[in-house]
């Protein structure tokens, strides 16, 4: 039985909490504030709400047909994720989250945003309870993702511009995590992905589990067996969590999760930190990263920004060195290329960190036979990708 | 008994109180570094901590997250840093701890850290993102060749935390005096004293105060309750200002021995 994390937070040599001592209270408070909020059927309850009824959950498990033909392989359904209201898996969290806040008093959240549907997802949650929200965004992202920027003001929250480092959002995570030392006693960090320290990577994984379990319940319905295979995209890991969770015992359900290659593994501009990175400490938690012989941080690259990130959850390191996982990558040309043909065979414009896992759907589908099953996850849509696009001559 | 604790016990003879000075290694390279701490020395810092260098410093403020920067853009690496330390061991016994975050430790390996801190002559560590639920392996390392790591407590800490962490210290227990980063701030938190009271009673071991504190005001103030006081911010602002200048060691200096004067009067308590 799959039973990870132990009591302090490890997925066997991988997670624990890294952080100022400042913090370690302020974790060990939401550690019995969630394990609390769990066992409080009106909580749970509550969450099935929104989830129902303000997100729009269950979301679809869609068979592509004119994808699946495209490819002429296996049988290809996609997880539609994108139909979230806010357009991708983020809400899941963050409607969890801001409700934990609100049951511990907290009157104000902070977030990092990449891409900025994490924080489209926290200034939404944030603004339907009434918190004030700040959420910290590196420059180069705010000026690649200028849509959510916009979308996150609109909804009452302010963006904080972070231009150290590299401007993206291992920046953006350093900012807000300062933020917090900061004003821990007052405000709660919602955090948007499978990272940080101890009890995020298990508490996010729980509340976007919700996706798996559909998944697996929907599958079985239509097509009255288990797949075999599902693929996800992985940044920070939490929309490739939530759909391989559920499925982690389910041996013949092969996993893969797609990293984003970048330029090229042979570059050093990529995001590939499972597939190229060492083990060391980042943001909190011990894990796979991406760093010098130093043990400085380096820079990732992709040329979507959501996937921007040297570090990956630390389930997901536990996930890769048991094999139970498979960690793969696309680089951004296969991802644009996938995004384009998406468009124009299922008239879904896909958000170009999914567009990772749709790549590697259509590099290895043609190869299977007809009646294997094979589920993408949709993560997000790509309105938000359609400035950056059309800067790419090639992919229209 | 290494260097930081013979440093306490002779300035507790002397019925006086520490001055911990921080500046960040390598900024803006390490030969300047070598000639600072024997500046500071020489004016009156009792202890010297060096800031290791590193490319995600959450728990600092603008200030050294920029000397950060600068140092490792003259190629700072931890290896140069002993070095360094080991080149200053010729002149000066003064104790000599480092503040590092903890990858690049994991990266050296802990063991080679260890080992190398003894040979050149470093006598402890700060690592402010390693509280003390992962700090085991460390401590091992660090303790089997008496070299300290000292741990830090917060004022969010709460008393429970407070006796753990000050049971398992070495060296001295660092206070952080506000939630927050590292930085020159106008004023000091109300409640220090009492916080810092708490810690001092809880623990075995000296307690030096720091982040925050860049006036002689502040350190007469705040050495009233705790065992040294540590500066950084102000000294490391000064460097990335003034460094290369003909009037930049007598700068460091004086601003050193004004810091310093209040420690001069013997403590009351």
């Amino acid at each position: 039985m799959y039973r990870l994390p132990d009591n302090r937070g490890h997925y066997g040599d991988f997670g624990g909490k890294y952080v100022p001592e400042t913090l370690m209270p302020a974790l060990e408070e939401l550690e019995k504030a969630y394990q609390e909020a769990l066992n409080d059927s009106s909580f749970r309850e509550e969450i099935r709400y929104y989830l129902n009824d303000y997100v729009g959950r269950p979301s679809p498990l869609y068979f592509a047909g004119r994808l699946t033909k495209h490819c002429g392989g296996a049988k290809i359904y996609l997880k539609r994720e994108d139909l979230n209201h806010t357009g991708a898996h983020k809400i899941n969290n963050t409607i969890g989250q801001v409700l934990l806040a609100r049951r511990m008093g907290k009157k104000r959240v902070i977030a990092e945003t990449g891409a900025g549907q994490h924080g489209v997802a926290t200034a939404t949650a944030a603004a339907m309870f009434g918190l004030e929200c700040v959420v910290f965004m590196g420059e180069e992202d705010i000026r690649r993702q200028e849509l959510n920027v916009f979308r996150m003001k609109l909804l009452g929250a302010e963006v904080r511009p972070v231009a150290s480092g590299s401007r993206t959002l291992k920046d953006a995570m350093n900012e807000a995590i300062r933020d917090w030392v900061t004003n821990v006693r007052d405000t709660f960090y919602v955090l948007g992905s499978v990272g940080g320290p101890h009890p995020y990577p298990m508490m996010v994984r729980n509340f976007q589990k919700i996706i798996g379990e559909e998944t697996r319940e929907q599958v079985l319905q239509k097509e009255g067996r288990l797949p075999d295979c599902i693929i996800a995209c992985v940044g920070g890991g939490s929309n490739a969590i939530g759909i391989f969770y559920p499925f982690l015992e389910d041996r013949d359900v092969q996993l893969v999760g797609v990293e984003a290659a970048g330029h090229g593994l042979d570059t050093p501009y990529h995001a590939a930190t499972l597939t190229k990175g060492s083990h060391g400490v980042l943001h909190g938690a011990y894990s796979y990263i991406l760093q010098d012989e130093d043990g400085q941080i380096l820079e990732a690259h992709s040329v979507s920004a959501g996937l921007d990130y040297p570090g990956v959850g630390p389930e997901h390191s536990y996930l890769k060195e048991t094999g139970r996982v498979r960690y793969t990558s696309v680089s951004d040309s296969e991802a644009l290329e996938a995004f384009g043909v998406l468009c124009r065979t299922e008239g879904i414009i896909p958000a170009l960190e999914s567009s990772h896992a749709l790549a590697y759907g259509l590099r290895v589908t043609p190869e299977m036979q007809p009646d294997d099953i094979v589920i993408i996850n949709l993560s997000g849509r790509g309105d938000k990708d359609v400035h950056t696009v059309s800067g790419i001559p090639e992919v229209i | 008994m290494n260097r930081i604790s013979r440093k306490f016990a002779q300035l507790r003879g002397q019925n006086r109180k520490a001055l911990v000075t921080f500046i960040t290694a390598g900024d803006p390279d390490l030969e300047t570094t070598v000639e600072l701490v024997l500046t500071l020395e020489k004016a009156g810092a009792d202890i010297i901590e060096l800031g290791v260098p590193y490319s995600d410093p959450l728990a600092d403020g603008p200030v050294i997250q920029q000397a950060s920067q600068r140092a490792l853009q003259s190629g700072t690496c931890l290896r140069k840093i002993f070095e360094a330390v080991a080149q200053l061991r010729q002149q000066t016994d003064i104790p000599i701890i480092l503040m590092t975050y903890y990858n690049p430790l994991l990266r050296y390996s802990l063991e080679k850290v260890a080992a190398d801190a003894a040979v050149s002559g470093v006598d402890g560590f700060i690592v402010p993102d390693l509280p003390m639920e992962e700090s085991g392996e460390l401590k091992r390392e660090l303790s089997l060749l008496n070299i300290s790591l000292i741990p830090l407590v917060a004022p969010t800490s709460g008393i429970e935390r407070i006796k753990q962490i000050t049971a398992g210290g070495s060296g001295f227990i660092y206070c952080v005096s506000l939630t927050g980063v590292t930085g020159v701030r106008e004023g000091l938190p109300d409640n220090l004293k009492e916080f810092a009271g708490a810690v001092r009673s809880a623990s075995p071991i000296p307690v030096a105060v720091g982040f925050g504190i860049s006036t002689p005001q502040q350190v007469a103030a705040v050495s009233q309750y705790c065992d040294a006081v540590i500066v950084g911010s102000a000294l490391v602002k000064t460097i990335g200002e003034r460094a290369g200048r003909p009037e930049f060691y007598d700068v460091i200096y004086r601003l050193v021995k004004t810091l310093k004067e209040p420690l001069l009067l013997k403590a009351e308590n």
